[in-house]
């Protein structure tokens, strides 16, 4: 039997509260009967309505909420459909969540995990579609953690679950379509760490979320017509960030392209590069990110507005100094829709 | 009549982003347009269609709009969710909840700032109440004595959850409020000469008194939450208030009442309704045969 991304965060929520009836999970639409896009269905029924429960509106203070209650230890899981809408609890975060344990010279923990989605395509428009991971891992106190391939997700979810400290757990919205028929078996590990999903010798390509999905695709092609040997290291967690798995990768191949989902004025990736420019480079390290303009709506001009694996392919043949170009007519590529079946509205 | 022409249209794909309807909804809007003025300014919500068009909105670039056309009111970038006529005085809306209350109150700032004899106007779900935004931007109003019609669309759910899981039962808004010292007008949708009445007094108190006021109209949505269709099956709604609710649908009865009172109103009735169809069918094809933007034109207009 097949199981997609959202079933796997299903289970691995539903697992963490049996492993600890310490564990609770609500936030907006989590009871209701799409249960956040099917990840938070039948909670309700296994755990009871003390332990899983919808919500009003009131971001800032449902993570005021979670914060108090993970004090007296418990520990809370707190759902927000769209990153955009948990804007609204930046106080809680930012001032509190992050700061508590630190403040009070590390007597509290704040074990409370928020995930938050982040909308593409189909006229998501410019506040349903913003990925301000950055904004997060600014924040010295949180670990921010966006996870990319299904394989590694339902173990990363628990630990984030269980991690002592506030995790922001960034998923993006078309990851919840992908599958895999591989078992549900997670375990838990310490936060942060890092994947090495493909060795290589010519070139480290990092990246994260669903710009993992493309750069694994790039990375074939890259390999079949252009015989370049792409090493890929798939960030999972973006903050803190333990720099020896990417220092060693980069030290092997000596070329570095960084692979992000969001603007890149004050992106997480610039700011990485910044840390690993002290490293020697073959040719200058780049990066691959979003323009500095909010996502429009219409579907017209998001035509090219999204990065692919094939803006990967040339961003490495770029960044290599290989004069060729990948190209392939996209005119007829559906771009603002993750599955065929997909028929909006949300 | 035209969100019904999206809802069937909607999935030949050519609207691509999510929309809110208002069916169900569209009367109170309708009555107070009966008194607002083009320069009373205005902002809404996610649910804006029905607000829009009532403040006299243009539909051709509203259907454009959604279309994800140039010749959209906001030439492509909004989508439904954010639509904008600055002419008629509709000045926006945002998609977060609550988010575009605080504006209002701005909007009331300026109109007295100015002197004009005018008011802003804050359409808003009575899901947005639970925002912080919405209790800073009441006290804010009361305190700084600004003309603005607080209008809350009560229709029982936010998304598919329903109120009372949300909001203590019984609680009564116009009395928190009028506790604080707002003026405060409740209709409970059910009859059009109450509904009529309550409007129309909210909007000559904002208008004379230069005061906050806040209007809490109780209505049901028909279809669902986000999309084309009817989301009933999923069983989240009770199925007694829908039958209700369909009984006491204002726009028919008013229609029953207005051919009853004159033979000769069944002409008028379905001549309105011709003229609307031309309209609405004339927007679509509008929007249809418009011209799409360049994909290039996401780089434009950030900055002035
Ligand atoms: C801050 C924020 N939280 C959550 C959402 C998701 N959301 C979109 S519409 C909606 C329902 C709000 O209900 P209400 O304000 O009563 O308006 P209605 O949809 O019933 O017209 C919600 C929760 C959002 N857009 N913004």
């Amino acid at each position: 039997m097949k199981n997609n991304f959202a079933n796997f965060i299903n289970k691995t929520i539903s697992l963490s509260m049996s492993m600890n009836k310490n564990v609770i999970c609500f936030g907006l639409g989590v009871t209701d009967p799409k249960g956040v896009f099917g990840t938070t269905l039948n909670l309700q029924k296994k755990f009871g309505s003390a332990r899983v429960f919808d919500a009003p509106a009131s971001e800032n203070s449902l993570t005021g909420m979670s914060i108090g209650a993970s004090m007296l230890g418990t520990i809370p899981i707190l759902n927000h459909q769209r990153l955009d809408f948990a804007l609204l609890s930046l106080d809680q975060i930012i001032n509190n969540a992050a700061k508590w344990h630190y403040l009070y010279g590390g007597q509290i923990n704040i074990p409370i995990t928020i995930r938050m989605i982040t909308g593409r395509g189909w006229g998501q428009g410019p506040t349903h579609s913003q990925n301000l991971q950055a904004l997060f891992t600014h924040i010295p106190g949180l670990k921010v953690v966006m996870p990319s391939l299904i394989d590694d997700l339902p173990t990363l979810l628990l630990s984030s679950i269980f991690d002592k400290n506030p995790v922001i757990f960034i998923e993006n919205r078309w990851l919840h379509f992908s599958e895999t028929k591989k078992k549900f078996k997670p375990s838990i590990r310490n936060l942060p760490y890092h994947r090495k999903i493909s060795s290589g010798k010519n070139i480290t390509i990092i990246c994260y979320s669903y710009m993992t999905i493309e750069v694994l695709k790039a990375s074939k092609i890259l390999k079949k017509e252009f015989r370049v040997d792409v090493e890929i290291i798939d960030l999972v967690c973006l903050s803190p960030i333990k720099e020896k798995i990417l220092i060693d990768s980069i030290k092997k191949t000596k070329n570095l392209l960084l692979v992000d989902t969001s603007y890149i004025t004050g992106s997480f990736s610039s700011n990485l590069l910044a840390k690993l420019s002290k490293l020697d480079f073959e040719h200058k390290p780049q990066i691959l990110a979003m323009p500095d303009f909010p996502e429009p709506t219409s579907s017209f001009m998001t035509k090219y507005f999204y990065n692919n694996y094939i803006s990967v392919i040339n961003k490495t043949l770029d960044t290599l100094k290989i004069k060729k170009r990948y190209k392939v007519n996209q005119n007829n590529h559906i771009h603002d829709k993750p599955v065929d079946y997909y028929m909006g509205p949300f | 009549m035209v969100e019904e022409t999206i809802s069937k249209k909607y999935s030949e794909q050519k609207m691509r982003c999510p929309v809110h309807l208002s069916i169900g909804q569209e009367i109170a809007p309708s009555i107070l347009s009966l008194f607002t003025e083009k320069k009373d300014k205005c902002i809404s919500t996610h649910r804006c269609h029905a607000h829009y068009l009532s403040k006299g909105g243009n539909l051709d670039k509203m259907i454009a709009e959604i279309y994800g056309k140039k010749t959209g009111c906001s030439k492509g970038y909004g989508g439904s969710m954010h639509l904008i006529d600055i002419k008629k005085g509709f000045m926006g809306t945002s998609a977060i909840v609550g988010s575009s209350i605080p504006l209002s109150i701005g909007m009331g700032l300026n109109i007295k700032l100015k002197g004009s004899k005018n008011i802003s106007i804050c359409y808003f779900g009575e899901g947005a109440r639970e925002e912080g935004a919405f209790i800073e931007s009441v006290n804010l109003a009361i305190v700084k004595e600004l003309p603005v019609l607080f209008f809350c669309e009560n229709n029982y759910y936010s998304v598919y959850t329903s109120i009372d899981q949300r909001q203590p039962k019984n609680a009564s808004y116009n009395k928190i409020l009028s506790n604080l010292g707002m003026k405060t007008f409740y209709s409970r949708g059910k009859n059009f000469d109450d509904m009529y009445i309550k409007i129309k007094n909210a909007y000559n108190f904002v208008k004379k008194k230069r005061l906050p006021c806040y209007l809490e109209i109780d209505c049901y949505r028909n279809v669902e939450h986000c999309g084309p269709y009817n989301d009933d099956h999923l069983g989240y709604r009770n199925k007694e208030d829908f039958k209700k609710w369909k009984n006491i649908d204002l726009i028919r009865n008013l229609e029953k009442f207005i051919l009853k009172s004159k033979n000769s109103n069944s002409k008028l009735i379905k001549k309105i309704r011709e003229n609307n169809k031309y309209k609405i069918d004339k927007a679509f094809y509008f929007a249809d045969k418009s011209a799409k933007p360049n994909p290039s034109d996401a780089f434009l207009n950030l900055f002035k």
